[in-house]
């Protein structure tokens, strides 16, 4: 069992709901991330999930982009922000995910890539661009190093694809809330909760909802629905402040936004 | 003797170990929907009659292969004939594709066409082939493409199609293609991505590679009936290499025939000032694809140079990274002095303006030439024409027009 697993179990036993906080790494540095980590987590935040900056991420909005090109102007690497969460994770108090490119975890090598993000603490991936029947070889990596790997299910897969995602997933799934790329989002299709009740119906796995929720009344909308949500470019956007302006005064108000979100979980 | 085949890719999109569907799953129906669109309209034979009709009288095929004459003699050995993909409408072989995808479109009830391009070509192409059946067109174009292609930039408008300009990363044909893939995460119910090169996932390589293998069936064909045999040597230029892929491949099982792609090595092999990516890179995972990439250890994207905007590009179609493991093609590459100059030789030799993607097969053809006796027949796929770069060939020139 992962960290993932064990945190979802305690949360289910308990009747309670995750708020996932994503975070790009080393944006505007890696310094920056790990305060920023445990800001969200101290306000709330159940698990983590850290971006690892890629050139070419085709499933982002241009927050997160633009987000990733700063740190890669910064010329952070995947090795740099496993190093930085090995220092963090073990006082961290909730589990870490990273979302990775394909692109990356396959030039590092899937044996090398996986052992040493399972040294750094690192409880699962969540691999965009790594559709199920693409996944066998990383899927058997993982599951000898007891590290999740997380699949997602969008608004245009069909329930026997669907099903079949559920079985290759482990940790979680993510179900992506709609049909299009990263980015915060007024209005979430009102078939949503309805789709994610339905994908439970077929999955002991936890299910978490992420892609364009930025607000605490989305947060109370389906927190019933949900295992957990999860918050991208709403926090990403606030970071970019961060390069240039006053970082304690961003950690404040992304923390104070994680709160409210945590709030609008109706549990604890 | 190689061991690579034309029996590929197998049912998941693998050319040997290369190709694969490495996308957001949000793509994945589509992908699929595509995959069975394509091969119903394959069995289909009204299909392919809708098509070659329209390869007929629309884009004006066959193409002539035609006898480089001066050119040959001046060089003095192999005889060197051109196929002249740059006659066709629009001027370029990516007409060839564009119809094609255009048709499955229509086949799947869409209205709406996106596509990326680096030369324009593709852009035009894509406009074109909307035009002509009332769809609506959004080209993707980097920003550094759009000043260095201007000409093509405005057929685009004058055709109807939108033309958006990208200004992230290298603003090249890259972020042209990460553009295109966004927008399609968002519209992919009701809009076909229609990719201009072998690349990306399956099913596209496969497909553009069918469509564009008219190239290569002519060639065949015209060799036949004018030569009793086929050509000694292929030569053809490759970005992600759909001219190539559709000349090369209705010749892949014939081991007599040597097949030559020529990529771009820019400035110089140095990391950053070239785009010769089977020259130079190593497998990895890009756009959708598990081919040869231009990267860092780390996986990301290296950035590439090209005086031709349409070469200009990090990966290459998996088929290509399949021929050249399996030695059954060979890839080289010229510089970007090489290929203006032979850009200049063929203006001046046999009044042909080559586009500056073509000019590199032209300037290998140029260097191997020489070396062959006057009896071997080196044909070279002339894949557009040049009226397109005469303007960014002043500017590099310092020249006033």
């Amino acid at each position: 069992m992962s960290a993932v697993d064990l945190l979802f179990a305690q949360l289910r036993k308990s009747g309670r709901k995750a708020l996932m906080p994503f975070v790009t790494a080393g944006d505007p540095d890696l310094a920056f991330t790990a305060e920023l980590l445990r800001e969200v987590v101290a306000r709330g935040a159940a698990l983590c999930e850290v971006g690892v900056p890629y050139s070419d991420p085709i499933a982002d909005g241009p927050v997160i982009q633009e987000s990733y090109t700063r740190a890669l102007g910064r010329k952070v690497t995947s090795t740099d922000v496993l190093r930085c969460l090995s220092e963090l994770a073990p006082q961290l108090g909730a589990p870490l995910v990273t979302m990775i490119s394909y692109a990356i975890v396959f030039r590092r090598g899937l044996e090398h890539f996986v052992a040493e993000a399972k040294q750094a603490g690192v409880a699962g991936l969540i691999v965009p661009d790594l559709p199920v029947e693409e996944s066998g070889p990383l899927a058997a990596v993982c599951r000898r190093n007891d590290v999740s790997l997380t699949h997602l299910i969008t608004p245009t897969t069909g329930w026997e694809r669907a099903r079949r995602i559920a079985d290759a997933s482990t940790g979680f799934i993510y179900y992506v809330s709609v049909t299009g790329i990263t980015g915060e989002r007024t209005e979430l299709p009102p078939e949503l909760a309805g789709n994610v009740a339905r994908l439970r119906e077929h999955t002991p796995l936890p299910v978490c909802i992420g892609f364009g929720i930025s607000r605490p009344e989305h947060v109370r909308r389906l927190a019933p629905v949900a295992d957990g949500l999860i918050v991208g470019s709403a926090i990403v956007r606030r970071m970019a402040e961060a390069a240039s302006g006053n970082r304690a005064e961003v950690l404040r108000q992304i923390g104070q936004f994680v709160a409210e979100l945590v709030a609008a979980l109706g549990s604890d | 003797m190689s061991s690579a085949t034309s029996q590929v890719p197998d049912s998941s999109g693998r050319f040997g170990p290369f190709g694969g569907r490495y996308v957001p799953e949000t793509l994945a129906f589509a992908l699929d929907q595509l995959r069975a669109e394509y091969e119903a309209a394959k069995a289909d034979a009204s299909f392919q009659a809708e098509l070659d009709r329209l390869l007929a009288d629309y884009v004006g095929r066959p193409s002539p292969l035609y006898h480089a004459e001066r050119l040959s003699r001046r060089l003095g050995g192999a005889q060197i004939f051109l196929k002249r993909e740059d006659l066709n409408h629009t001027g370029a072989h990516k007409i060839n594709n564009t119809l094609g995808q255009t048709l499955l479109t229509l086949r799947m009830g869409k209205q709406r066409v996106i596509a990326e391009t680096g030369a324009g070509q593709h852009g035009v192409a894509t406009a074109t082939a909307c035009a002509r059946f009332g769809l609506q067109c959004v080209v993707y174009m980097g920003e550094e493409d759009i000043r260095r292609q201007r000409p093509n930039v405005y057929s685009m408008k004058l055709l109807g199609a939108e033309v958006r300009p990208v200004t992230s990363g290298s603003r090249t044909l890259r972020d042209a293609v990460n553009e295109a893939f966004r927008d399609w995460m968002s519209s992919v119910g009701t809009t076909h991505y229609c990719l201009g090169s072998v690349m990306g996932p399956h099913p596209f390589p496969m497909m553009v590679r069918d469509f564009q293998a008219v190239i290569g069936r002519e060639t065949r064909r015209q060799a036949m009936e004018r030569f009793g045999r086929l050509p000694d040597i292929i030569v053809a230029c490759v970005g992600g290499g759909s001219n190539a892929a559709g000349m090369f491949y209705p010749f892949v099982d014939d081991a007599g025939v040597q097949l030559i792609g020529v990529e771009a090595g820019g400035r110089s092999l140095t990391p950053g000032e070239h785009a010769a990516t089977l020259s130079r890179g190593r497998p990895g995972v890009l756009h959708g694809m598990y081919t040869y990439v231009l990267q860092d250890d780390d996986g990301q994207t290296s950035d590439v140079h090209s005086v031709s905007a349409g070469l200009d590009y990090p990966g290459v179609g998996p088929e290509h990274s399949y021929w050249k493991d399996s030695a059954r093609a060979v890839y080289t590459a010229c510089s970007d002095r090489q290929a203006l100059e032979a850009f200049d030789l063929l203006a001046r030799t046999e009044g042909i303006l080559p586009a500056l993607e073509s000019s590199h097969a032209v300037a290998h053809a140029v260097q191997l030439a020489p070396q062959l006796p006057t009896d071997k027949i080196l044909v070279v796929c002339l894949s557009g024409r040049g009226d397109k770069d005469a303007h960014e060939v002043a500017r590099l020139r310092g020249e006033q027009y």
